[in-house]
């Protein structure tokens, strides 16, 4: 389907065509199709490729999934971030279809998992935790058989394989035993079995563990290149990482959403805490005692953290430290990381923490 | 979607004809089988003088025949659960199961495919035992319509061996439970026969073995191959109910 072509133009076409579906299915039967395609695409743009609703997963006892709602949209990258045993890969499990989810819904570019189951798991690919891969095939063979049972023709196996290969920095590896590959390859030929059948919806469990520094900059490269044609999800645990390749955060906690949103929004939060180091500091009385100053924490090595009112001006600070020979250092506003959003949104007892906690295989 | 089954099939035959196990399994029965015909020709020459006289002697196919496939009807009870016990608890094992489970493949295609995985190989063993008695075309002749029941009941009971296997190895998440389980199972199926009229004679009803028994007799029943029909079916229809289960309890 051309995607860059059902844009505008297709809307519009489909906006003709939509009140009249029952006069044109006496068209030709190419034009019909197309007309019909352009309609699908229109259609898939106007609403979210995912949507999730209310979703809840028990595992016995365990209420690991407790109502999680979220939407993504075509050409967005979400980035599922918690602590083990949040529920990041039950949710992604779900997505997938290869856990039942206890209650709730979900629709994958329109169609509902549960209902049709089919038609949704085709415009899925996804990388589970760890790589679904048969180590006795090779690299093409491995690929060739993940493109087949998503239902690309036998006549484009070859061009769709050729193109994941290439995109996942595989081209010369394709006779190669997946038995002998190292880790860094496994993951590349997990990921090219994920978007080989080029689905609309790309689900990624931890796509970048185990890969080394180059890898792994090459990897968020090309989840950032997949997500500009359709919806990504992938879940991590590096918070660097969500701040490179995702759009939107989604952070749980206990198998709750504990925050959803846009990352632009995140790096707008104002600054309301300013990290300084003095070589002489004075006592903790004098540092709360600058105007517009709430608190101080002492941290190591000389420095102190200043919790203070957004836009303060720091020349209160600035003249007193110059003046009293506090020998000022290092003045940094502390933006609002999502580090800090995490650690305050999943902050947590770590004596109470679950126990075993990712889920059961 | 039905294209996809080929596609699971090929995978598994792949799968079992890349590793030598699947060959030397084959090596191994033939080799065993290959010792057991040769000792029952052997009986058969000797007493064919004997015999010859009698107005209805067994011939070839009641001395030797029938006996070769019977034991070819257990050997594989050995080897067998080496194979079937692959199919889904090694996919379990290795995490590969999540790209059957999200692929948009039914949970049927998915246990029919694997099934006919292992039926190929199983066939592949079938077509070489029946070398053996054709070889015997060199100087005598068979009886074809013996033959052809005979074969057919050892087709038979080898798919209800693959599905009673494919059925366990969806049940265990590590191989050799699967392996061990399945073995035991069909011993046991084998063995009820030998309860013989004890318990009103459904024991034996049940046995692979009786129903095994009237077909390499050359009687060709439809009693006895409902008995093997269903009980492939009952296993497969168990292994896709199974297969879909694991989405809810895994």
């Amino acid at each position: 389907m051309n995607r860059v072509r059902a844009g505008t133009q297709g809307r519009a076409i489909a906006e003709v065509y939509h009140p009249r579906i029952r006069d044109y299915s006496r068209a030709p039967a190419g034009r019909r199709r197309a007309c019909a395609m352009l309609i699908v695409s229109a259609s898939m743009e106007a609403q979210p490729l995912i949507r999730v609703t209310d979703l809840h997963r028990r595992y016995g006892e365990l209420h690991a999934v407790r109502g999680v709602s979220f939407t993504v949209a075509h050409g967005a990258v979400m980035g599922l971030l918690g602590l083990n045993g949040a529920g990041k890969s039950t949710i992604m499990r779900m997505l997938c279809g290869v856990l039942a989810p206890s209650a709730g819904r979900i629709h994958i570019a329109g169609f509902d998992l549960l209902r049709d189951p089919l038609a949704a798991k085709r415009r899925i690919g996804y990388l589970p935790d760890r790589p679904p891969l048969y180590p006795e095939l090779s690299v093409d063979e491995q690929l060739r058989f993940s493109a087949r049972l998503h239902g690309i023709p036998r006549g484009r196996v070859a061009a769709a394989l050729a193109q994941a290969k290439e995109r996942c920095g595989l081209k010369d590896s394709g006779r190669r035993l997946i038995a002998h590959l190292s880790q860094g390859y496994r993951q590349r030929v997990g990921i090219a079995q994920a978007i080989v059948h080029r689905p609309a919806v790309v689900v990624l469990d931890e796509p970048t563990v185990t890969l080394d520094p180059r890898q792994i900059s090459g990897i968020r490269a090309l989840i950032r290149e997949i997500g500009r044609a359709c919806a990504v999800v992938l879940s991590t645990h590096i918070l660097a990482e969500v701040q490179v390749v995702c759009d939107r955060v989604l952070i749980l906690d206990e198998g709750r959403v504990a925050l959803d949103a846009a990352l632009d929004d995140l790096a707008d939060v104002s600054v309301t805490t300013t990290r300084i180091a003095l070589e002489f500091p004075p006592s903790m009385e004098e540092l709360v005692a600058l105007p517009g100053v709430h608190r101080v924490e002492s941290l190591a090595d000389g420095r102190w953290r200043l919790h203070h009112a957004a836009s303060w001006p720091v020349d209160g600070l600035t003249r007193r430290a110059l003046g009293a020979g506090w020998g000022l250092r290092e003045l940094v506003p502390e933006r609002c990381s999502l580090e800090q959003r995490f650690f305050d949104l999943t902050k947590r007892d770590l004596g109470t923490d679950q126990p075993g906690g990712t889920a059961p295989a | 979607m039905s294209g996809a089954l080929p596609v699971i099939a090929a995978r598994e035959i792949r799968a079992l004809f890349v590793a030598p196990p699947a060959w030397i399994l084959l090596a191994v029965v033939q080799a065993v089988l290959g010792y057991v015909f040769l000792i029952r020709l052997d009986i058969f020459l000797e007493l064919q003088p004997r015999i010859a006289a009698l107005p209805s002697a067994p011939g070839l196919g009641s001395l030797v025949i029938a006996p070769l496939l019977r034991s070819a009807a257990f050997v594989p009870l050995l080897v067998v659960p080496l194979i079937t016990m692959r199919l889904f608890a090694e996919e379990r094992q290795r995490g590969t199961l999540p790209l059957l489970l999200s692929a948009p493949v039914s949970a049927t295609t998915v246990v029919l495919g694997k099934f006919l995985g292992v039926l190929a190989l199983l066939f592949v063993a079938l077509l070489l035992n029946a070398l053996l008695p054709l070889s015997l075309l060199l100087g005598a002749g068979l009886d074809w319509g013996q033959f052809a029941a005979g074969y057919l009941a050892l087709a038979l009971v080898l798919a209800a061996y693959a599905a009673a296997g494919l059925l366990i190895s969806t049940l265990c998440n590590s191989p050799g439970v699967a392996a061990i389980a399945t073995s035991g199972v069909l011993l046991l199926l084998w063995a009820l026969d030998w309860a013989g009229d004890r318990g009103g004679g459904w024991l034996a009803a049940m046995s692979m073995v009786s129903h095994l028994d009237t077909l390499l007799r050359g009687v060709v029943d439809t009693r006895d191959l409902a008995y093997f029909v269903l009980f492939i079916a009952t296993c497969i229809v168990f292994a896709v109910r199974r297969l879909e289960a694991l989405r809810l309890h895994a």
